[in-house]
């Protein structure tokens, strides 16, 4: 595991690696599409528009559970100082902010028929919203900052304080306004959803994950790339001054 | 060698010398704060019922908006004139400046503003026994405001533009405090401990993060 932190063997690797996983994130998310919009039954209250849910659920998790990832990777680049941990956490980001964007379009185009407006301030997709802007802030530092090694820091420190106060602001977003339906999926006794939908839904979850890892390792890839081609100018300057 | 406290307190009264000889800053925020709530009823409509409801959000987001109006200021005077290197040189940690700096800035930018907000909530129309838990709840919560917001400074001192970069960084942040700060002036009394809450985990916090992100600025 640690042998891939050499960005040369991470190279060699992820080359190797990178057709199966893509090739594996277009078949699931195929399947799970297909499953999704023709396989499962409409709900009996819902009708078609549950298959919204197929889309929407895998991308609000998701959205979460990578800016998790996003903060671990930021975490092990402060304290290792590995370059390979910098360019996860930078290239988590714009996926991260993908997921939440989708998850925001998605839950306001399933509001529209459910609750008949396409925004409420209900607390998840505030708390969704608030996620965005964290996405955002972390991005724009990145942007801002100049010098490649300080602006790694710095974001590192805003995904970190970001991680600390995501509960926070997700326990207060609550406690100001619930509105959505309770968790169906995560509960002690089992999930209340029927097997019939939850078989496309975890296919979509799986499609979700592996879309990510693969788009993820492409960025990664890029990011070494671009830093290689900066040295080289760099060098390249440096031999004709 | 002084003790911590000592030097807390000198970083603070020169802040606050500071503050007091340059003038500006505090009341520049306590301006922008009356001149932004006058603004609501052009905006809503001048019905005293519904100033009156929505007098509590009001204020609350004027004094999140005023409490970042010149925070950009924090630590940026100090980055451009050395002083700042000086203090990370010493041997004291640099958490302890970063949190002498928002016990000054809290007292020069939140304090005026706590003064002025229950006239405010007067020009809106503010129920009666609204005032004290507006204030209380003012005073509870504006320093999470100070803390969270030092984070950001700390993170943007020397960059251009840094300021619009810092609302974007410290707002959503402030979501908590706002909920819990306007719940608790409402008069319900619980959201009282968890502004206190939020307030101590900045407390915790911001003097990490803040040091963290002033020495990679120094560095």
């Amino acid at each position: 595991m640690f042998d891939l932190a050499n960005p040369k063997k991470f190279m060699d690797f992820s080359a190797r690696l990178m057709p199966w996983l893509a090739g594996l994130a277009a078949l699931t998310l195929g399947t799970g599409l297909y499953l999704a919009l023709f396989v499962a039954p409409p709900d009996y209250q819902q009708g078609e528009s549950v298959r919204i849910m197929y889309v929407h659920v895998p991308a609000a998790t998701l959205s979460m559970a990578v800016y998790a990832f996003m903060a671990l990777a930021s975490a092990l680049a402060l304290i290792m100082k590995h370059p390979l941990a910098d360019m996860a956490a930078k290239a988590t980001a714009p996926i991260g902010a993908g997921f939440t964007f989708l998850a925001l379009v998605t839950g306001s185009l399933w509001g529209k028929p459910m609750w008949g407006t396409w925004w409420v301030w209900d607390a998840r997709l505030t708390s969704e919203l608030v996620l965005l802007f964290l996405y955002l802030g972390y991005m724009a530092i990145w942007q801002a900052v100049e010098d490649p090694i300080k602006a790694a820091r710095a974001a590192a420190v805003v995904a970190l304080v970001g991680v600390v106060n995501l509960p926070v602001i997700k326990f207060s977003v609550d406690w100001w306004n619930t509105l959505h339906q309770p968790a169906s999926l995560m509960r002690v006794d089992g999930p209340a959803i029927h097997p019939s939908m939850l078989w496309p839904l975890l296919v979509m979850f799986a499609a979700y994950g592996l879309f990510f890892a693969a788009v993820l390792i492409v960025r990664m890839r890029m990011e070494i790339l671009k830093r290689r081609a900066r040295s080289l100018q760099l060098a390249q300057a440096r031999a004709r001054a | 060698m002084r003790g911590w406290m000592g030097m807390f307190l000198i970083q603070l009264r020169r802040d606050l010398t500071l503050a007091a000889r340059l003038g500006g800053g505090g009341l520049l925020a306590v301006a922008f704060f009356v001149v932004l709530v006058t603004l609501v009823p052009f905006g809503v409509g001048a019905e005293p019922a519904l100033l009156s409801k929505l007098a509590i959000g009001m204020i609350w987001v004027g004094v999140v908006l005023s409490t970042l109006l010149s925070l950009d200021r924090l630590f940026q005077a100090d980055y451009e004139d050395g002083s700042l290197d000086l203090i990370y040189l010493s041997p004291q940690p640099l958490g302890l400046l970063v949190l002498a700096k928002c016990a000054a800035y809290w007292i020069t930018t939140a304090l005026p503003l706590i003064v002025v907000a229950p006239l405010l909530g007067v020009l809106l129309n503010l129920p009666a026994e609204n005032y004290g838990f507006l204030v209380l709840s003012l005073l509870v919560g504006t320093p999470a405001l100070s803390l969270v917001g030092a984070v950001g400074a700390a993170l943007t001192v020397g960059l251009r533009r840094g300021s619009l970069l810092l609302s974007l960084l410290v707002l959503p942040l402030c979501v908590p405090t706002l909920i819990f700060g306007a719940a608790a002036a409402g008069g319900h009394l619980n959201n009282f401990y968890l502004l206190g809450a939020v307030s101590l985990v900045f407390l915790v916090v911001s003097p990490i993060a803040s040091s963290a992100a002033l020495k990679l600025n120094l560095g």
